[in-house]
């Protein structure tokens, strides 16, 4: 468990008192919430997903699966539970959205397909949308009708993402877009996109982004998966070619748009903290199960003393990453705002995953990397783990906003 | 939940941090170093006086009645000071005594706390192995009482301390044994240390007399009693080590900010930015590890003892990390004697194996986790 309960008062060691006020454990309310949430998912969260992918009728069915798991959430009041109330959220505090997550995570519940629009665009549309956008796109989304993806990098624009050149050109009523994005998340079952063109080549680059709300049917939208090292078609490219988009469907204001954008991948970076850790924390556990059954050299592996050292060292580091995830989820539940301080959490757990997952590859050996050592799991998540540091803002980035954003050094570009 | 300091804590912080920087500036330090008087009585009354010794013990034995995330506030200060003096190793005398039910307890404890009486343990045999399973020094029976001859290894600040609690064996059990300083047989030699505002000691018994009454506690109770105090010192030392990291962080950026190369500040160049950058990381997630270690033992968590090893072994590794980067950042200046960064990189590199090392610390980590 990552928030605790509150631990029985047992006879303290002669000499001292706890009079700390600093304090871990949950408030009544909260142990509450944490009951009412545990209950309903026991009697809501459907049998696992077990099947293969491999063909597109598996692929189309595990959609559905997905998207009945969101209505379900819907239905139940727990979908976008920490957006206001008068939005079709719940209202709860960052604490509660954490537990929230946690048991999520604890009831092996399927895995979320509203992420991006329940996480980042529509707290984006609830900040800077019109009132006619909010009656339109913020109930669909919740009930798993529209799925969103985020149309941001472009191949001549990742870290530089301001030197997008996606063009739009306003032609009566509506935006005429062109222009290519790629590393969109979810294009392939998406049918809305938070796209961010230029619509001023002429003013410095920061200047001339605009947001738009694209519906994905579009004519002129093409989406293409890209495969992934690991095999996956995680991602896609999008290409658009003259698609119409009314200037109803624009977010925030015209040259605006790279505020609206920052202020989505705040919101992106804040949304991290224990559901993250939790899967980790399931890798790991399952590495430790797994050495305890391995023998080299004539002995349990994990009577190597250097396998331990190992082991103990990835426990330390995810243990720090949780630390580091409870104390960024107590300021923010002052600030209820995301911080540049986001940062470290990206760079703490991105490369503490890659850590642990190549030192899982060294404790299994050889045996441990093949596809048919328990379904390919380690070395999918070696293979996976390369990407942590670059996906959502690469290290050096993140890095640079620790420097320039945290410790106040001046920009370097 | 809330995982920050409270205000009194805060309160705390900053009445440590302006006492220090007022009394015990570097240049100070210095000059203590220099003449090898780090144990200077001023300086401990003026620590005393504002009830910083045993702060975590309760009221009725002379403590504040503070728990240990207060006692991890002070001794991250003395880090951040680079302070000289007993205090680590009073602090953990007095977390022993106060661990244990004797009349030497309730004796010692109001004195020490008042900054009257100063006491350290000995524990090591040898080889500075920190596992109890190894300690061999014997207690042999001379009528009335005991006689202890042996030699205990790098004991913190013996030669000022008046009481020494040696670690021994009675036959095969662990004994915890009250020794003045001054008895017959006892004598001191100073180790020198890396960090010369650590004063270590041999300290060698020869025929010590021990009486019956100064045998303060045997067996299952003496062993829980030095390894809860283990605890509570390994915390202050994770507070020191995170308190020497803080002072780097902040020497660094700054000088970062204003050292001007090729017409710029070199901290406007990312090979640099980057540098500061994993000291920020560092120094904020060693600061998760030891809060949360501190909370954790201050009230009995489940993972308490977990914490403490998790947070020694980060801080070990790290805190040695963030020193080197601090080195590096500073260039050729950062090198020097003159230059204060090495006073604390020293104190943090004898941190690292104060109490075991990270190394130490992952096995104990591995016998919770691989059982």
């Amino acid at each position: 468990m990552v928030l605790g309960g509150r631990y029985p008062s047992r006879q303290r060691p002669v000499g001292w008192t706890a009079r700390s006020l600093m304090d871990l454990t949950l408030s009544a309310q909260e142990l509450q919430f944490r009951n009412t949430v545990r209950g309903w998912l026991q009697a809501n969260v459907p049998p696992p997903w077990t099947r293969p992918l491999r063909d597109s009728e598996a692929k189309r069915e595990y959609f559905a699966y997905l998207r009945d798991w969101q209505r379900t959430l819907f239905d139940g009041g727990w979908a976008g539970i920490s957006w206001p109330k008068e939005h079709g959220g719940r209202g709860v505090s960052i604490i509660e959205q954490s537990i929230f997550q946690e048991e999520l995570a604890l009831a092996q519940a399927p895995d979320r397909l509203g992420v991006i629009g329940e996480g980042l665009v529509g707290p984006t549309i609830i900040a800077v949308g019109t009132e006619a956008q909010k009656q339109r796109f913020l109930k669909p989304l919740l009930m798993g009708e529209h799925i969103w993806c985020q149309g941001f990098s472009e191949p001549d624009a990742g870290s530089d993402l301001a030197a997008l050149g996606t063009k739009a050109v306003l032609d009566g009523d509506h935006y005429v877009v062109n222009g290519q994005k790629i590393w969109t998340s979810f294009g392939h079952v998406a049918n809305w996109c938070l796209l961010v063109v230029r619509t001023d080549s002429a003013a410095p680059k920061h200047k001339g982004l605009t947001c738009l709300l694209v519906d994905m049917k579009s004519p002129g939208v093409v989406v293409r998966p890209l495969r992934m090292m690991t095999g996956d078609e995680e991602s896609n490219e999008l290409f658009f070619t003259d698609v119409c988009v009314p200037e109803s469907n624009l977010l925030g204001q015209v040259n605006q748009g790279w505020g609206v954008a920052m202020t989505a991948l705040d919101k992106e970076r804040a949304n991290l903290g224990t559901g993250l850790y939790l899967r980790y924390k399931r890798h790991l556990d399952s590495l430790l199960e797994r050495a305890k059954t391995m023998r080299r050299a004539g002995r349990p592996i994990t009577e190597d003393p250097i396998v331990r050292q190992k082991l103990a060292q990835s426990y330390l580091d995810l243990e720090v990453f949780r630390l580091n995830s409870l104390r960024t989820l107590s300021g923010m539940s002052h600030s209820n705002a995301p911080s540049p301080e986001g940062s470290i959490l990206k760079l703490y757990w991105s490369e503490m995953n890659q850590r642990n997952a190549q030192l899982a590859l060294e404790v299994l050996g050889l045996p441990g990397q093949s596809w048919d050592f328990d379904d390919g799991r380690w070395g999918y998540n070696y293979l996976r783990s390369r990407g942590n540091t670059i996906e959502a803002g690469t290290s050096e980035i993140q890095r640079n906003i620790i420097a320039q954003r945290v410790l106040g050094l001046p920009r370097s570009y | 939940m809330e995982f920050d300091l409270s205000k009194p804590q805060k309160l705390l912080r900053e009445t440590a941090r302006a006492t220090l920087s007022r009394h015990f500036p570097l240049s100070r330090v210095r000059e203590w170093m220099a003449i090898g008087a780090t144990n200077e009585d001023s300086l401990w009354s003026t620590i005393a006086d504002q009830g910083w010794v045993g702060l975590h013990l309760d009221n009725s034995i002379g403590g504040l009645g503070l728990g240990l995330v207060e006692l991890t506030v002070v001794a991250e200060e003395m880090g951040r000071a680079c302070m000289p003096g007993p205090y680590l190793a009073t602090t953990w005398a007095a977390t022993l005594l106060a661990q244990i039910d004797s009349p030497k307890s309730t004796e010692l404890l109001p004195s020490i706390t008042a900054g009257e009486h100063k006491a350290t343990v000995a524990l090591m045999d040898q080889d500075g192995d920190w596992d109890l399973k190894n300690i061999a020094m014997q207690l042999t029976p001379s009528e009335p009482g005991w006689k202890l001859t042996g030699r205990k290894t790098l004991v913190l600040d013996a030669d000022s301390a008046h009481t020494l609690l040696c670690v021994v064996r009675q036959s095969s059990k662990l004994a915890i044994v009250f020794v003045p300083r001054k008895a017959t047989g006892v004598s001191c030699e100073k180790k020198r240390s890396l960090d010369a505002t650590r004063s270590l000691y041999d300290v060698a018994f020869n025929e010590v007399t021990i009486a019956e009454s100064d045998v303060l506690a045997v067996g299952e109770q003496a062993h829980s009693a030095i390894e809860q105090s283990i605890r509570v010192a390994t915390l202050a030392a994770c507070a020191e080590m995170l308190g020497a990291m803080q002072w780097i962080h902040e020497t660094t950026i700054e000088y970062a900010q204003t050292r001007k190369q090729f017409d710029r500040s070199i901290g406007s160049y990312q090979a640099v930015q980057h540098q500061c950058a994993d000291i920020h990381l560092m120094t904020e997630s060693a600061r998760a590890a030891t809060y949360y270690a501190a909370w954790a033992l201050t009230s009995n968590a489940p993972d308490a003892c977990k914490a403490i090893a998790i947070a020694k072994a980060y801080c070990s590794e790290v805190g040695r990390e963030v020193g080197h980067r601090g080195v590096q950042v500073h260039g050729g200046i950062g090198f020097t004697w003159e230059h204060d960064m090495h006073l604390f990189l020293k104190r943090i590199k004898v941190c690292e194996f104060l109490f075991g090392d990270a190394t130490w610390q992952r096995e104990q980590i591995a016998r919770l986790i691989l059982k």
